[in-house]
């Protein structure tokens, strides 16, 4: 046990060295997404140098990936306390279809705008509560119910078929456009930045963000410090469920529409962008800016495979390559960080 | 009777406590003054760690008296008796490796700034709080804005038991605080608790090492299969007759019968 060998002793020698290793391996935790963006970017630039960096392939991308930088973000919240919701695509569409069966209804449009929030809020906290007050033994289990009742409800009140036309108001988050310094800039860009904003505020600078990193980090050290671990965890699960049903309002703006299977899969998405992204699986790490780095990653992987007209199918493939190849040099890094 | 001078920080009396039918505690008397250091001594089983959790406003015990500076308390939860200042320091620390130093040092307690309609995380505060706190306390770190997970055990013990005394901590109760620690770190929070003395900091030390004990207590208890055992002065007792008391041999000493305890019911 604990015995110092003169070994462990000298170890404290090369200092210097190990500070420099860790100044690196914290630079990379905090930008190293940003870097896969640029690579990504110059990427997408040699390979379309026409096409890639106009106005309105950018704006094209950013509108298209809007949705799913939303669905992310609630993603990222919930992955941090190391759980994991499943149910934001569904969600996603219970909110986007309960919106379209209120419009046809002739709800006026304020509502029509408050209904995603409130539905996406109100399976969050339905999934917070059976997490913590019914002591369902992982999040995965849960939110892979919910997965299935959301989705169930969207076809039930939809009739399984999808309801177009809705009030311009309702698409203006989604699909209007602001002229800035005569460049027509996507509404949805700015609710991406300020939701971004947001959350960032709320992580690093409120009392309750700051133990939302604790219970990734350690519950137990967050229980004992008198952190209410339950009611933080509900909250969070709300602010997903509240993100994911903003992201359904934008989809419904883009596509004018509800349809019974919006956002089949992209809770898998979502799970995907938080990952490259650079947060932790197992909780308490990652950073809001990685996730938005996470987000373009995949946009842009989508957008240029699109200009180069390669098969859809092969997308999958490569989302799923540069997943593992992400965590692969992660982990990688890692242990060459502890070794020394 | 020069003892009876200063109120105890915290006094039990005829603490029981039992879970269904098995008894795990049976009028147990515990005694410590402000700046005093008590080790607590027992074989696994002899109810060390039911007391610490009583005393600690884990469980409420089935029976007896706290009191707190002389006056009567009931803890319902851990807040409670932080609350009266009495603070634990766990076994397995309760820290957030993923947080910094001063994040750990408040969790839970943070100082906040108001910024419009908004309560923000003063870190700045928070940062030169807890400098200041382990400035106090002769803790030695690079840097407070250190994640936790990048120090060494001992330097985690320490910001364990600076987490325990930041907020007008009277009491402290430490679990075995040097049992996952190397050699060479052992000593330095063993005077770090020492050092807590000086601030009129009492502290509860169960411990398995009788170094520890010898190096630190002013006095040690024994427990035994849920009672009382012995008690003595540190001056007053040696290495081998503590470890009787450990086996159920209480030699010459047993439960001293205390002058002060009539004065305290008063």
């Amino acid at each position: 046990m604990g015995v110092t060998s003169p070994l462990e002793a000298a170890s404290d020698a090369p200092d210097v060295e190990r500070s420099r290793l860790a100044r690196l391996t914290t630079f990379i935790d905090r930008f190293g997404a940003l870097g896969i963006v640029l690579i990504m970017g110059t990427l997408s630039y040699v390979a379309q140098p026409d096409v890639f960096l106009t106005t309105n392939n950018i704006a094209n991308i950013f509108r298209q990936t809007a949705f799913l930088a939303l669905l992310a973000l609630g993603q990222f919240i919930v992955i941090v306390t190391a759980g994991i919701d499943l149910s934001v695509g569904s969600t996603l569409a219970l909110a986007m279809m309960s919106t379209a069966v209120l419009s046809v209804a002739g709800v006026p449009w304020p509502l029509l705008i408050l209904t995603p929030f409130l539905v996406g809020a109100a399976v969050g906290v339905i999934n917070g509560v059976g997490l913590t007050w019914l002591h369902m033994p992982h999040p995965f289990i849960m939110t892979l119910g919910m997965l299935n009742i959301a989705r169930g409800l969207t076809n039930l009140i939809s009739g399984g078929v999808p309801i177009s036309g809705l009030p311009a108001e309702v698409r203006w988050l989604g699909a209007g456009n602001v002229s800035v310094g005569g460049l027509q800039v996507p509404v949805s860009v700015g609710v991406v930045i300020l939701s971004y904003l947001a959350v960032w505020v709320f992580l690093q600078h409120t009392r309750t963000g700051r133990h939302v990193y604790a219970i990734g980090g350690n519950p137990q050290a967050a229980r004992v410090t008198g952190v209410n671990v339950d009611r933080t965890l509900v909250l969070v699960y709300a602010l997903c469920g509240l993100l994911a049903g903003f992201s359904g309002l934008l989809l419904a703006g883009r596509t004018n529409s509800g349809f019974p299977n919006a956002g089949i899969g992209a809770e898998l998405d979502a799970i995907s962008a938080v990952i490259i992204g650079g947060a932790s699986f197992f909780g308490g790490r990652g950073t809001v800016l990685g996730v938005f780095a996470g987000v373009l990653v995949i946009g842009m992987m989508r957008n240029l495979l699109n200009l180069s007209n390669v098969q859809v199918f092969w997308q999958q493939i490569l989302i799923g390559v540069v997943i593992i190849a992400v965590v692969a040099f992660d982990v990688l890094r890692r242990r060459i960080g502890s070794a020394s | 009777m020069v003892q009876t001078s200063v109120t105890p920080a915290i006094v039990a009396r005829g603490l029981s406590k039992s879970f269904g039918h098995v008894v795990a505690l049976s009028g147990v008397d515990l005694r410590v003054d402000p700046g005093e250091v008590l080790g607590v001594v027992g074989d696994n089983g002899a109810g060390k760690t039911t007391l610490m959790k009583i005393l600690s406003g884990v469980h409420p015990p089935t029976e007896g008296q706290l009191l707190i500076n002389g006056e009567e308390v009931r803890f319902a939860s851990p807040r409670d008796a932080q609350r009266v200042g009495i603070e634990m320091v766990y076994q397995d620390l309760a820290l957030a490796g993923n947080l910094r130093i001063d994040e750990n040092i408040f969790l839970g307690r943070e100082r906040t700034r108001q910024l419009g309609p908004v309560r923000l995380v003063d870190h700045r505060a928070n940062l030169a709080l807890a400098k200041q706190h382990l400035d106090n306390l002769n803790i030695h770190v690079k840097s407070v804005g250190q994640l936790v997970e990048q120090l060494s055990g001992g330097q985690r013990q320490a910001v364990a038991i600076a987490r325990a005394t930041a907020f007008d901590g009277r009491v402290v109760i430490m679990d075995e605080p040097t049992a996952a620690l190397a050699v060479r770190e052992v000593r330095k929070v063993l005077d770090l608790i020492k050092d807590l003395k000086t601030h009129g900091i009492s502290v509860i030390l169960i411990s398995h090492r009788l170094d520890d004990i010898f190096y630190v207590c002013d006095r040690v208890m024994a427990l035994f299969h849920g009672r009382n055992l012995a008690e003595a002065r540190l001056a007053d007792v040696d290495r081998n007759e503590v470890i009787g008391w450990i086996m159920g041999n209480k030699g010459g000493h047993g439960v001293p019968d205390r002058p002060d305890r009539t004065d305290e019911a008063r």
